[in-house]
């Protein structure tokens, strides 16, 4: 017995304290790692779980991405036409991205390029705070506040609508393209800048032929994440835009976005019921659609690390 | 050695808090009451009032909208679900399908009032008027094709503001007013009642439907006739009950099955002349 004590004790020597911490937070750091995997492949299945059943049963196709008649409690004859809601989402996130492109890729230049010492730590702590903002907020200015002023500009009879949630949207996906935007300019190396300052360019020289060419990819990122943001927005949405079905004709018809329809419709079905099943239905459109802008985006950004 | 401090008074604040919280859930009865937006002032208003009557029993209201509650009643997360219409045969049978059997307590009456701008001049509508502008296929879509001229409102477009369409306002409003037909697409389908009374107010183009107990003094209510021949009657308490106003309807809670021990004091005394007279109070008609 106490010949095979001094056998086992080296090994028992190691598993001290720091030996258990050190498995612990490998273990720990490996479930942080892969939980986002297991999360988005959870959410996944069970979006499709709940939305299958509707697409393999009574949805109709053709109804679905061609019909905006979107009428999923009538007594009579529930239709279940998604077209007015996607076309309403389309047309709020083009205008917010005609909004937030020119906006933050001339904040990102400015703040990568020209402004420095305090203005530019200023600038980047602003930035970052406007994308801190709650979506609700944004949806509170965009009802009380530009509500009236459209109706008053434009003369218009209402003000909730794709140019009311255009702005606002514009306005929330801004920071964080600025932000994205930065890192990409910040990426292109100084000699660049050099040689060309070398050649007499002048700075937007510099920036218009040198700096930009060269972080395309990182700006086209930032856009793409821009539009996931846009896409994917909902309470803001849900109260600036109007709610309300419509083909969009113009920029001050009133339309309603895939993502407020889920929201105000969901806590309202029976579980298991059509309706229940189709708004499961257009979160799986949602899901892919976001899916593959960021899968983009994400591609985008390699593609300029490999070079 | 601030921080030390600090860290000491949150973790005493925390027990206390642990503690206050464990002590209630003991000895306090809960009713869930969820669903139409329409009665949710009321009642809020009855569970404060019962609250004070009787400490040992919280009631805890939530609106969302009529489908909402019967939805949560179907899916047994509610002791009682407020609805201002009734529950479908579909839900019925849905909810008997899950061992749920819906019983139906009529609580009082609501009279559906149809909101314009303090401007509009035209204040009297038929049944067949409101079917044009809201029905789909409806031919009125402009103010001008009833022949008023509205200040504020230069393009004349009828601003049509209605409810989401889980609401019970709009599926009492769909049933009385278009029959079986179906909403004109392109209304805005506002979340809730009061919103729209307020988006009616703020717009000249509008008209708008929501609960009486609802209007201010910054709208006009319109007075509605069955048909052309028929009386023009303002919405109002007393119009709803005697059932001249056209667009009048009961409100309902809903229990499953034959309600026992504190759902069922509450729903006694929600009929008693004492819960009556909160929903006189807040703009509804009573029962009795």
């Amino acid at each position: 017995m106490s010949s095979r004590l001094p056998r086992t004790l080296p090994d028992l020597d190691r598993r001290n304290l720091a030996w258990f911490v050190d498995k612990g937070m490998q273990v720990f750091m490996f479930v942080g790692g892969i939980s986002a995997i297991v999360l988005i492949i959870g959410i996944f299945v069970f979006i499709t779980k709940e939305g299958l059943p509707f697409i393999t049963g009574s949805m109709d196709f053709a109804e679905f991405f061609t019909s905006p008649n979107w009428r999923p409690t009538s007594e009579e004859n529930p239709t279940y036409g998604a077209l007015a809601l996607i076309a309403g989402t389309a047309s709020v996130t083009g205008l917010a991205m005609l909004v937030a492109v020119p906006f933050s890729l001339g904040a990102a230049i400015f703040i990568a390029e020209f402004a420095t010492g305090r203005t530019r730590e200023t600038l980047k702590i602003l930035v970052e705070m406007l994308a801190a903002i709650p979506s609700v907020v944004w949806g509170f200015i965009g009802l009380s506040l530009m509500n009236p002023l459209i109706i008053d500009t434009f003369d218009v009879p209402v003000g909730l609508n794709i140019l009311n949630a255009g702005i606002i949207l514009g306005l929330m996906a801004a920071p964080i393209m600025t932000t994205i935007a930065e890192d990409a300019l910040k990426a292109v190396p100084d000699t660049y800048r050099e040689a060309a300052e070398a050649m007499g360019a002048t700075r937007w020289q510099i920036v218009w032929r040198v700096v930009l060419p060269a972080s395309r990819n990182g700006l086209v990122a930032a856009v793409l994440l821009g539009v996931g943001r846009g896409f994917g927005e909902t309470m803001a949405v849900l109260m600036a835009s109007g709610h309300s079905i419509n083909m969009p004709g113009g920029i001050f018809d009133s339309v309603r976005a895939v993502t407020a329809t889920i929201a105000a419709e969901l806590g309202e079905t029976v579980q298991g019921s059509d309706h229940y099943r189709a708004l499961f239905t257009l979160g799986m459109l949602l899901f892919l659609v976001t899916f593959v802008i960021n899968l983009t985006a994400d591609l985008v950004v390699r593609g300029i690390r490999k070079k | 050695m601030t921080r030390n401090i600090v860290v000491k008074v949150l973790c005493v604040a925390l027990l206390g808090l642990l503690a206050a919280c464990g002590s209630k859930r003991g000895d306090r009865t809960l009713i869930q009451n969820k669903g139409s937006d329409t009665l949710v002032n009321v009642a809020q208003a009855w569970a404060e009032a019962y609250a004070k009557k009787k400490p040992g029993v919280a009631v805890a209201v939530t609106g969302g909208g009529s489908g909402t509650g019967i939805a949560a009643l179907i899916n047994g997360t509610v002791d009682i679900a407020n609805a201002s219409r009734k529950m479908k045969q579909k839900e019925i049978d849905l909810a008997k399908s899950k061992g749920i059997e819906p019983k139906e307590w009529v609580v009082g009456y609501d009279a559906l009032a149809v909101y314009i701008h303090k401007d509009n001049p035209k204040n009297q509508y038929t049944l067949k008027e409101l079917a044009d502008i809201y029905g789909d296929g409806g031919p009125t879509t402009s103010w001008n094709d009833l022949g008023v001229k509205i200040p504020g409102c230069g393009s004349a477009e009828i601003v049509r503001f209605s409810r989401q369409n889980n609401s019970g306002t709009y599926a009492y409003f769909r049933k009385t007013v278009l029959g079986k037909g179906d909403f004109k697409l392109g209304s805005m389908d506002l979340h809730g009642s009061k919103d729209v009374v307020d988006a009616v107010e703020k717009t000249p183009c509008a008209i708008g439907y929501s609960g009486l107990a609802y209007a201010t003094e910054h709208v006009q209510l319109a007075d509605v006739a069955r048909d052309a021949n028929g009386p023009y009657v303002t919405p109002t308490v007393n119009s709803a009950v005697d059932g001249s106003y056209p667009i009048a309807r009961p409100l309902l809670m809903y229990t499953n099955g034959e309600p026992t021990g504190a759902t069922k004091e509450y729903l006694d005394w929600i009929l008693s002349a004492e819960g009556q007279a909160i929903i006189k109070r807040k703009g509804y008609a009573p029962v009795k």
